[in-house]
């Protein structure tokens, strides 16, 4: 496995963009299924919603912990504001929710497209000639770009309420200066950056979970397999697109 | 016999799959207008063919003309406009579990044709009805048995009422009442439409009711073919033992292995 790692790396990820191209041209023609799209960002977003609001409060709540402790080692511990909202923000709300959403709703996409292929149901489309990429892959894949984002600003904004209950509620912070302080430190650009980033992973955690579903071996084991893998790819691509976008919006 | 009334025609076919050869030189057509039955043994490569010609995979050698058009070669674009004039029921039915009854019948017209819906829901409905399976529309296809999901797999191989149906085994699983119903169906929409047919069966008695022209596989090659009557009276013992279902002649029971006795032998305790 190993002794192949960079031939077979490279190979995958030629595949994957091969298919990224291939959804890429069926996007167009699949918004024409309405109902599939909708439906599918409610199985992506609504159904991750509730763990990315946990998940959001309790980072936020922990961001105000340790931020307390850091800044006030520095007197500056009225600035929790604006290191809870930058870091939730610009990083920790993007990934944290991507790494999320390929737990939650990415192993549920590919399991049901490799069921999908291991019940011959996309062999059975392609002979009545329907393009399962464009009837199943591209509603799906484009119901992850749009919930990822929307779930990233929901994670970041109570995360921001997480760290405001512990830092202004238990540690004492002033809470004028914990709000006024974020507002005048928070730029649009900060935002943007959040943004793009999470538009990204929305990309790679759904092309992921929707390329490891249509690649899986038709076995039961091989969907395991390719649920296991889309956790995986998913997780090491968020990291690796997180540095390289950091670096450069630095 | 006209050329251009081969709808179907395949040209020494050579394909093999990992390593091991399905086909070697196969030979086989279909006329327009007339159910043709393939029959072999379990395993020699029926749905295999079906899966060459529809260009599912491609041959190693050899060339398949369907609808005067190489499939072998044919772009994805051309292929789906050519897959859209043929029904196909599969052999494991591959039904749509996230869909029911009704909408799975209904798939294929909504993906290809923009109907008002009243007009569709009569079109599904006739198809049910004539498998019988009308009552069943608002089911889920995992509460049908099986004799059922191959009857509402019929109903949405016909719906489009395609220039040429193709049947994978369409008489598994059904009783003799459904049997009977589906062979006179089939019978029925290749009599009255006169929808080209191919049929793969192992149902000797019932494909020599309908078919005009028969062909058997065996190991590779088409071992005879001709009309119901001529294969029954024919003397080649590959078609004596297929026909009569004799378990000892030419072609074995058994799928390639080592000796029996040496490999129960060796592998004991
Ligand atoms: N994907 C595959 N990989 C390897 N071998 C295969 C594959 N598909 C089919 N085969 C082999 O090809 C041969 C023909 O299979 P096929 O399904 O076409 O048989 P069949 O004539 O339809 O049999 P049956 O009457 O039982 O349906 C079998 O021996 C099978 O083992
Ligand atoms: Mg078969």
């Amino acid at each position: 496995m190993l002794s192949r790692w960079p031939a077979g790396a490279l190979l995958k990820l030629g595949a994957v963009t091969l298919f990224l191209l291939r959804i890429f041209a069926q996007c167009l023609p699949a918004l024409r299924y309405r109902r599939e799209v909708v439906q599918q960002i409610y199985n992506a977003g609504a159904r991750s919603l509730i763990i990315v609001m946990l998940c959001g409060l309790f980072i936020g709540m922990v961001l105000g912990l340790q931020g307390y402790d850091l800044l006030q080692r520095f007197g500056s511990e009225s600035s929790l504001g604006v290191v809870a909202a930058l870091g939730l923000i610009k990083e920790l709300g993007p990934v944290v929710t991507a790494l999320l959403f390929a737990g939650r709703a990415g192993t549920s996409l590919t399991s049901e497209i490799g069921l999908m292929r291991a019940t011959d149901q996309l062999t059975a489309m392609e002979m009545m000639a329907v393009d399962p990429v464009r009837r199943v892959v591209a509603p799906r894949f484009i119901g992850g770009i749009i919930a990822v984002p929307l779930l990233t600003a929901i994670f970041s904004c109570i995360g921001i309420f997480g760290a405001q209950l512990v830092g202004v509620g238990l540690m004492g912070v002033e809470s004028g200066s914990f709000w006024s302080q974020m507002q005048g430190s928070v730029q649009l650009s900060d935002v943007n950056e959040g943004l793009i980033k999470s538009i990204c992973f929305g990309v790679a955690c759904s092309l992921m979970a929707v390329y490891e579903g249509f690649h899986a071996e038709p076995t039961a084991a091989g969907v395991g397999l390719a649920t296991t893998r889309t956790v995986v790819s998913s997780a090491v691509l968020t990291l690796v697109i997180d540095y390289m976008l950091t670096a450069a919006f630095l | 016999m006209n050329r251009s009334d081969l709808l179907v025609e395949v040209s020494d076919l050579d394909y093999a799959v990992d390593g091991r050869s399905i086909f070697q030189g196969l030979n086989l057509q279909a006329e327009r207008g007339r159910i043709t039955a393939i029959m072999g043994p379990s395993g020699t490569g029926k749905t295999t063919l079906l899966r060459l010609l529809m260009g599912a995979i491609h041959p190693q050698r050899g060339s398949i003309r369907f609808f005067g058009q190489d499939v072998v070669h044919l772009a994805r674009g051309p292929l789906y406009a050519l897959r859209r004039r043929v029904g196909m029921l599969f052999q494991n039915g591959a039904l749509l579990t996230d869909l029911s009854v009704f909408e799975n019948v209904a798939f294929p017209l909504r993906e290809h044709l923009r109907l008002p819906e009243p007009l569709l829901r009569r079109l599904v409905l006739m198809k049910l009805q004539a498998v019988g399976l009308r009552g069943a529309a608002e089911m889920m296809p995992f509460s049908l048995s099986g004799g059922m999901a191959r009857r509402v797999a019929l109903a949405r191989a016909i719906v489009m009422d395609p220039e040429v149906i193709i049947y994978d085994e369409p008489f598994v699983g059904l009783d003799p009442i459904s049997m009977g119903v589906i062979v006179r169906l089939i019978q029925s929409l290749n009599q009255t439409l006169g929808i080209t047919t191919l049929v793969v069966s192992h149902d000797v008695q019932e494909i020599n009711a309908i078919a005009h022209q028969t062909y058997l596989l065996s190991e590779g090659a088409v071992v005879a073919a001709g009309t119901p009557d001529a294969l029954r009276t024919a003397a080649a013992p590959v078609v004596n033992q297929f026909m009569n279902g004799l378990p000892d002649g030419p072609v074995p029971f058994h799928y390639p292995a080592p000796d029996y006795h040496r490999q129960l032998l060796q592998e004991g305790w």
